[in-house]
């Protein structure tokens, strides 16, 4: 447990120590805060009832596509660099270093979002009587189990390769096809059928869009989200265990 | 200390060591020489926990390498050929997050004693990126002591260091050697020579010979060689130490001398000395020359049968060559 809390917390003040996480942490809640501020002029002109959807929505997208680049290296540098050497001959267990390396990113994750906390602040203000506060803590428990589930696919991904562009390409590719390339194929089925409901399941955005930024906190998108997340640190696990053998 | 039974490793087709069997005591420093490829690196990923044997058995410190390797881990300092480190950390993080992941209690306190003991102490702060080679080798070297192992593996600890930082290190390598085991690697012959207390010459994968750097160049010395140097003009030299008796294969050296060698037992040197001042020459030298561990490894990884040790009762058969 202690080894995983000590490689988290590396990773997490790593981050801070590289200009990227800077950088997209800005872009982030840059486009958030632009959109947030149209938002609210077209709002106050049509009088139109507004909740926290308008900051989570653009967050949870812009999350997801920020998870590659927060992601990418988490193993795959240590493999090129050949400190997984040193990683894999100390007294830590293979899976008790994926979980630390994905503690890190996730704790990163949250930490972004967390700053997004001042906007449905600023909302309840400007709104009366009030936004409706049931989605504002659905849609923060969806983005946490979200990031959970983003983070444990970058970190199982990073885990495959020595270089941090190919990681990156993955990862992004698997996350794009999980966001949309799932919805289409369930339309495909013909929205109805066992089919498209099975696929449907597995479409990563549904859960927090349709579901829990509604207010809705259904057992299912909770297991999804966490049968997600545990399924990336397994198959993390597995493929560092396997570089043994190389 | 470490015990290796049969250890056979393959990649794929390449069988990387094949039943190599050996045995280090406590307080022992092991030597592994060999040429590159041999090996070497293979053993001592396996011994520290990194990757398990293809088959065949290996104990550390009392532990299997395969069953208990967290065990093994625990007990093992290990220095990897490439002294792979994180240039954006400064040296303090980093031994202490090594510290940390091996969970001891005062971290600070001894990460300042490795650094110590590297004479580091005054560049804790530094970022490891901007270090230079020899600084990092030290860094990577206190990585391995900072838990203050049983046993300490070391791939080609000096290697890339210039000759100050060079002795430095093996300094160091022969105080920690007195209350630790280690095993290090080198294709740095004299190196093997003065710090191990026994070497192994591995090559493609399986021992060649194993013993102590004394009595590996006792049992390959054979006959007695002397070199024999005379000032000018040295026309007609070979002729006349040929015509001394016990005398026999008689070579031109590099440096333009004379190398012959005697039969076992037998000094011609006196016979020869009067010979060459009597035949009119001005001697300069006269002296024997052992077998350099250089001319062993040579001749061991060329594929030559090994004369076996002189308490076995056998003469000698092969001769060493002349460089």
């Amino acid at each position: 447990m202690r080894n995983i809390w000590t490689i988290a917390n590396r990773e997490y003040k790593l981050y801070f120590a590289s200009p990227a996480p800077y950088l997209i942490t800005f872009m982030i809640l840059l486009v958030i805060g632009v959109l947030f501020y149209m938002d609210i002029q077209f709002g106050a002109q049509q009088g139109a009832p507004m909740g926290v959807e308008v900051v989570l929505s653009p967050m949870a997208f812009l999350l997801m596509l920020a998870t590659p680049v927060i992601t990418a290296r988490l193993l795959a540098e240590e493999q090129r660099m050949g400190t997984i050497e040193l990683l894999l001959t100390a007294p830590v267990r293979d899976w008790e270093l994926v979980v630390g390396k994905w503690l890190g990113a996730f704790m990163l994750m949250l930490t972004i979002a967390a700053v997004s906390i001042i906007y449905p602040l600023i909302l309840n203000r400007l709104v009366s009587p009030g936004i409706d506060q049931g989605p504002v803590l659905s849609g923060y428990l969806g983005i946490v189990l979200l990031c959970a589930a983003l983070a444990a696919i970058g970190v199982a991904i990073s885990a495959f390769f020595s270089s941090q562009i190919a990681a990156f390409a993955t990862t992004l590719g698997v996350l794009i096809f999980l966001w949309w390339i799932v919805g289409f194929l369930t339309q495909l089925g013909g929205g109805a059928g066992l089919f498209s409901q099975v696929v449907g399941y597995l479409n990563i955005n549904t859960h927090f869009y349709n579901n829990m930024l509604r207010g809705v906190i259904d057992l299912q998108d909770i297991a999804y989200y966490l049968s997600l997340t545990a399924l990336g640190l397994f198959v993390g696990t597995m493929a560092v265990e396997t570089r043994r053998w190389r | 200390m470490i015990r290796v039974e049969e250890l056979t490793k393959d990649y794929g087709a390449r069988r990387a060591i094949d039943q190599l069997t050996f045995n280090a005591d406590k307080g022992e420093i092991l030597g592994f020489l060999g040429p590159n490829g041999a090996g070497k690196t293979t053993t001592m990923r396996i011994l520290s926990g990194y990757m398990p044997p293809t088959s065949g058995k290996a104990e550390v410190a009392g532990f299997d390498v395969v069953e208990q390797s967290l065990e093994v881990r625990r007990r093992v300092g290990y220095m990897p050929e490439t002294v792979p480190l994180y240039p954006e950390m400064t040296v303090f993080d980093y031994l202490k997050f090594m510290a940390d992941l091996r969970h001891m209690p005062d971290a600070e306190d001894r990460v300042d004693d490795a650094l110590e003991m590297v004479h580091m102490g005054d560049r804790a702060g530094g970022y490891i990126g901007n270090l230079s080679k020899g600084m990092r080798q030290r860094v990577g070297l206190a990585q391995a002591l900072i838990h203050k192992p049983e046993v300490l593996i070391l791939d080609e600890p000096t290697i890339g260091l210039d000759p100050v930082q060079i002795i430095e290190v093996r300094k160091l390598i022969r105080e920690i050697g007195r209350d630790h085991t280690v095993l290090l690697s080198t294709h740095i012959l004299s190196e093997a020579q003065q710090l191990c207390h026994r070497v192994l010459i591995i090559n493609k994968g399986k021992i060649v010979v194993e013993d102590t750097p004394e009595r590996l160049q006792a049992r390959l010395a054979g006959a007695q060689r002397i070199t024999v140097k005379v000032g000018g003009d040295a026309d007609g030299l070979e002729r006349v130490v040929g015509a001394v008796t016990g005398v026999a294969h008689i070579s031109a050296s590099i440096d333009g001398g004379l190398e012959y060698e005697s039969a076992a037992g037998q000094d011609a040197r006196p016979a020869v000395a009067r010979a060459v001042v009597g035949a009119g020459y001005d001697l300069l030298e006269l002296h024997p020359i052992g077998l350099s561990l250089e001319e062993i490894f040579l001749q061991l990884t060329r594929d030559e049968p090994t004369p076996p040790a002189p308490d076995d009762g056998e003469p000698v058969e092969d001769e060493p060559d002349v460089a």
